[in-house]
């Protein structure tokens, strides 16, 4: 028997309405797959795409973010902010080789539990059907590939690593 | 500048891997501080500007070298081999420039595979290879086996090889800020200044380019995206308010915003300000929360004017971002 893929989701909500919904579908006890991994923000326009990169990066495999409808935002228009960011991301994540259906934008309020359990089932299907991503094994695993191993003690590449952001002196200065 | 010989002074050192050359250019251009420099260094290992070799750099004791500028990104086993040794014998290792700090525009080339890469080096209408020639790292000759550098399917900043004490961003960094780093080691020389903690930045500041433009900014509301040859931009004004991308909100400041107040737009070569983990990101979130509409039909027009949403966001960025490369470049 086929082990059958279960991708790995990483969902982003709106402290708002989203969670919400996602409160209600708990409470109302509507089933929806485990795959995703909720982290609640403030509001979507919280979302910086770093998170979304980052996610990816690190082993997701498709990436929910969901906001109060329009028109609706706690802070009156962040969610269109996340939209805007939203469709810019899409684009850029087809430019490196991410197809862009892996990152999914989803209105639902406080009270629309069943929608999100609906979509989270349907997202959860569509990135099983696109495959697993396994992007943060190919940043480790394949960087490089040299077989070259003569007297100048070369040595096949070495993964590339990830180092911490950088700062300037005084900001050192500033923590200390 | 090593024929002085005084071998009492601390040893200096300059390499460039994938790089265009405009680092060391920089460094000349510090005028006569380059004195300075020959009176406090000994030069012994620079292929731009004078003749080693690589094994004479093999040849020296580990840690030997005070001062290594390293510039260039890791392309090819030679570029490795050469961070590897050089770390080893330096005892201060500067990632100096793009290149080095996070791939520059060669890393651009992670965005395809090694074929396209190859296609369009050997094989484009201007490329007149009619054998169709490509490279072979190794190739058996009657006299043994002679070898190129092996080229790698992406390149990778100078810090995802080795570890790198200090990073001077800059495409390339500017004179005054080479001039002051200098002057800085060699007051900690003389005793007179402490070295910042390792692996900060220097020769830069932590702000974005914003904070150094002295050009006027109100709202910014993009309704559409243009370039500066398609109209005549007002001199004072934000660049980025009249809907062009301008990179100056996620940019590191340092450089005293050079090309916003010469009128073009600022392309991010001073690389990510302070708290930015991912350029383009951090760019990307910038650029979309200015545009001026909530509608995704028109939403999506506008963005129709970043053909190259990559190219743009992570123009000097590509190897040290996040994501790091395209998915192809690995396949």
């Amino acid at each position: 028997m086929i082990e059958q893929f279960e991708p790995t989701i990483i969902g982003f909500t709106c402290n708002w309405c989203s969670y919400r919904a996602a409160d209600l579908a708990g409470t109302a006890r509507l089933k929806y797959p485990p795959n995703i991994r909720l982290i609640r923000l403030m509001c979507s326009g919280r979302l910086d795409p770093t998170f979304v990169l980052q996610a990816f990066a690190l082993g997701a495999d498709g990436v929910m973010l969901t906001g109060c409808h329009p028109g609706e935002c706690h802070y009156i228009e962040q969610n269109y902010k996340a939209l805007r960011r939203y469709m810019l991301l899409q684009r850029l994540l087809a430019q490196m080789g991410i197809e862009p259906e892996r990152l999914k934008l989803v209105w639902a309020s406080a009270a629309e539990g069943a929608k999100f359990a609906e979509e989270v089932t349907r997202f959860v299907e569509q990135i099983r059907a696109l495959g697993p991503l396994n992007w943060g094994d190919k940043v480790q695993v394949s960087s490089g590939k040299s077989q070259v191993t003569n007297d100048n003690e070369m040595q096949a590449p070495s993964p590339v690593t990830r180092p911490l952001p950088r700062r300037c002196p005084h900001e050192y200065q500033r923590q200390s | 500048m090593s024929t002085n010989g005084n071998h009492n002074k601390p040893k200096f050192a300059m390499y460039w891997a994938a790089s265009c050359g405009g680092c060391e250019i920089a460094v000349l251009n510090i005028h006569e501080k380059i004195l300075d420099m020959d009176a406090n260094f000994d030069v012994v290992f620079w292929p731009v500007a004078m003749d080693a070799k690589y094994k004479d750099v093999e040849a020296m004791p580990d840690e030997s070298i005070l001062l290594t500028l390293f510039n260039g990104s890791i392309r090819n086993d030679e570029n490795e081999h050469i961070a590897k040794l050089l770390r080893r014998k330096s005892k201060i290792l500067v990632a100096f420039g793009s290149c080095a700090c996070e791939g520059c525009v060669p890393a651009l080339a992670n965005l395809s595979s090694t074929r396209e890469i190859f296609d369009a080096a050997y094989e484009s209408v201007s490329t007149d290879n009619p054998e169709h020639l490509r490279p072979i790292p190794a190739y058996a000759m009657p006299e043994g086996e002679i070898r190129i550098p092996e080229f790698y399917p992406t390149i990778r900043t100078l810090d995802q090889v080795v570890q790198v004490d200090y990073y001077m961003p800059g495409c390339p960094p500017e004179s005054h800020q080479i001039a002051a780093v200098i002057d800085l080691v060699v007051q900690v020389l003389q005793g007179k200044a402490e070295l910042p903690p390792a692996g900060s930045v220097i020769g830069a500041f932590g702000s974005t380019v914003c904070d150094e433009c002295k050009r006027t900014r109100d709202v910014k509301k993009i309704k559409s995206f243009a370039r500066i040859q398609d109209f005549r931009p007002d001199p004072a004004l934000c660049l980025l308010e009249q809907g062009i991308l301008c990179s100056g909100p996620a940019t590191r400041s340092g450089c005293g915003a050079l090309c916003p107040l010469a009128g073009a737009p600022c392309v991010g070569c001073y690389g990510p300000a302070n708290g930015a983990l991912d350029y383009g990101a951090r760019l990307l979130s910038a650029i979309a929360s200015v545009i001026d509409s909530n509608d995704p039909e028109e939403i999506d027009t506008i963005l129709d004017g970043i053909p190259d949403p990559a190219g743009s966001f992570y123009r000097f960025n590509l190897a040290g971002s996040v994501l790091h490369a395209n998915r192809k470049a690995w396949n």
